[in-house]
């Protein structure tokens, strides 16, 4: 083992670069989060649990959940029809379409909210129609639902095309000439390979809906027990210093994104875990 | 893959969904967008582009971001490679942590870090008798945008790293180079693409980042106002056309870095033979069974 050795750093640098880098991690990683739980419990356990008990804060709980709950479905349907055509068939314009896929990642949000505050918005392009029919898009639930499906519209897609297109036709094709029906086949046989990535991409897109804060801030409105999602509301809180009401609200979101870490890094644990079993069951040979 | 007389059903579903949707989405409201913009003349789009506040806030906004894109690749860097070199306890925690911020509302960053860094806060009660004010200035601009954008340069870089033969710089110590001259012509080259590519990635989420800057940031035109939230405050003012043209400009520079980005994802993963350091969390199947690489 004496290479083994001549390909390291000597001990005082090694030493010296992981301080450097648990130094780092901590002041910008773990300082905050700790913060986070520290302010919010700062009045005391009665003032946190009271705080969360305001009626404006449940609203705003409830709206944050229904807003995913609405979002996720459509783009979970988008991102699995995208990555069977992109995953598993040859077209022209593919890579194209790909990189319009992750468009809405590349928009800021506020840019995002701005774009149908102009399709929607009273001096929009169908600003007129919808005041004449009396819909109300912007400035209310449906705008903040649309801006939401936008801001977290490549997450399902990004993760399965992917793995659908690493993982061949062979088993679906096989399921076909055996007579499977179409839903047979995907329910059997192409679910059951991507239900891992599938996962991650929601566990991802659904952490995203719940802390948006830019695009669906200018839509909203920010009408307090009517269009105050959670993120928004501890910009309100805060802004009226009531400091341990906005960590009271932002501890929430931030267990969340403790619950949304832990997920994901199991589920990695567990895509990895599954990569190598097919790995070693299958010949070594590479196949591009 | 090639094209077969299909067996498998469901691509005509699978693609007229897509592009359906996509178009609803995504590119009819951008092309609102454009068309807004371009239903201007020239000298009135250039005359609000180019506005003294506009200016000042993309100076703001840039600056910021490509500070804290230049401290994530330094520490990035060091992260990652700390992360699979070395082995030291709480490792696993440590890697799963780091991506915090992707999963961290950005409000909830944005109060916590305005509250950290203010004069009577955790670290800016240390650094207020230095003389140094992060708080309310541009400062914590680029505090707030090298936290939201911590988690790229770190994973790009990490796969790159973990593909690395370490033959070659065995081979490289017993033909007598140092360890640093080692670093330098093999480790380095290796890894600079995806350096690049993972500063890019930060420097482009950075200029875009509204929720975690505007509460640390004191909001001061002309010093520490940034581009998206001048154009909030030219919504709330009615000045659809100013918010507009703005918006135009973010997102001409955000497609220029969305090229960018895809140029250097084709560079690095073209540049050696072997296996391409994918972002997403399936690792390659042939660079763990220890296939021909």
């Amino acid at each position: 083992m004496t290479t083994r050795r001549a390909a390291t750093e000597p001990r005082p640098v090694r030493i010296a670069l992981i301080a450097v880098a648990l130094a780092f991690l901590f002041l910008f990683l773990g300082v905050p989060l700790a913060a986070v739980f520290v302010e919010a419990f700062r009045g005391g356990l009665a003032a946190y649990s009271g705080a969360l008990a305001e009626s404006e804060t449940l609203h705003a709980i409830g709206l944050t959940l229904l807003i995913a709950a609405l979002v996720l479905p459509f783009n979970v349907a988008f991102g699995v029809a995208a990555a069977w055509a992109i995953g598993k068939f040859d077209f022209r314009g593919k890579s194209l379409l790909v990189t319009l896929i992750d468009l809405p990642f590349a928009v800021s949000p506020v840019v995002a909210g701005l774009l149908f505050v102009l399709l929607f918005g009273a001096q929009g392009y169908f600003g007129a129609w919808l005041k004449a029919h009396d819909v109300k898009i912007i400035f209310a639930v449906p705008g903040m639902i649309i801006a939401t499906l936008f801001i977290t519209f490549p997450f399902v897609a990004r993760e399965l095309i992917p793995l659908l297109q690493a993982q061949g036709r062979d088993e679906e094709e096989a399921a076909i000439s055996l007579g499977a029906s179409g839903w047979q086949m995907f329910a059997r046989v192409t679910l059951p390979n991507i239900k891992w990535g599938l996962l991650y991409g929601v566990i991802l897109a659904n952490a995203r809906a719940m802390g948006e804060f830019g695009a669906v801030s200018v839509v909203s409105g920010h009408i307090r027990g009517e269009t105050n999602t959670l993120p928004l509301h501890v910009e309100i809180l805060y802004n009226e210093y009531n400091q341990v009401g906005a960590f009271a609200c932002a501890s929430v979101l931030a267990l969340l994104a403790l619950i949304t870490l832990a997920a994901k890094s199991v589920i990695e644990w567990r895509m990895r875990r599954e990569t190598l079993t097919l790995a070693a069951a299958l010949p070594p040979e590479k196949t591009t | 893959m090639s094209r077969r007389s299909d067996v498998l059903p469901g691509f005509r579903l699978g693609l007229g969904y897509t592009l359906a949707y996509l178009s609803l989405l995504v590119l009819i409201p951008l092309g609102g967008l454009l068309l807004a913009g371009a239903s201007m003349t020239a000298d009135q789009f250039w005359t609000i582009a180019t506005d003294p506040r506009a200016l000042a806030s993309y100076r703001v906004t840039f600056g910021a971001s490509l500070a804290a894109a230049a401290i994530n690749a330094l520490f990035g860097f060091i992260v990652a490679w700390v992360l699979v070199r070395y082995a030291f306890p709480g490792k696993r925690l440590i890697d799963s942590l780091v991506d915090l911020p992707f999963a961290l509302p950005t409000a909830v960053a944005g109060i916590t870090l305005a509250t950290l860094y203010s004069s009577n806060g955790w670290i800016g009660q240390f650094l207020e008798p230095l003389g140094i004010k992060i708080a309310f200035t541009p400062l914590g601009i680029v505090v707030a945008l090298t936290f939201i954008s911590l988690p790229f340069v770190v994973r790009t870089v990490q796969p790159v790293i973990e593909d690395i033969e370490t033959e070659a710089e065995e081979a490289a110590a017993s033909l007598g180079a140092s360890r640093w001259q080692t670093f330098v012509r093999i480790i380095f080259p290796a890894v600079f693409p995806a350096l690049l590519t993972g500063f890019t990635l930060a420097f482009a989420r950075a200029i875009g980042e509204f929720g975690s800057v505007i509460f640390i940031a004191g909001n001061m035109p002309m010093i520490s106002e940034i581009t998206p939230l001048l154009i909030i405050s030219k919504l709330d003012q009615y000045d659809t056309p100013g918010a507009t043209v703005l918006a135009v400009v973010m997102l001409v520079i955000s497609f220029l870095l969305l090229l960018a980005i895809n140029a250097l994802q084709w560079w690095s993963v073209h540049r050696y033979q072997g296996e391409p350091g994918e972002l997403g969390p399936p690792r390659p199947v042939a660079a763990t069974t220890g296939a021909a690489a």
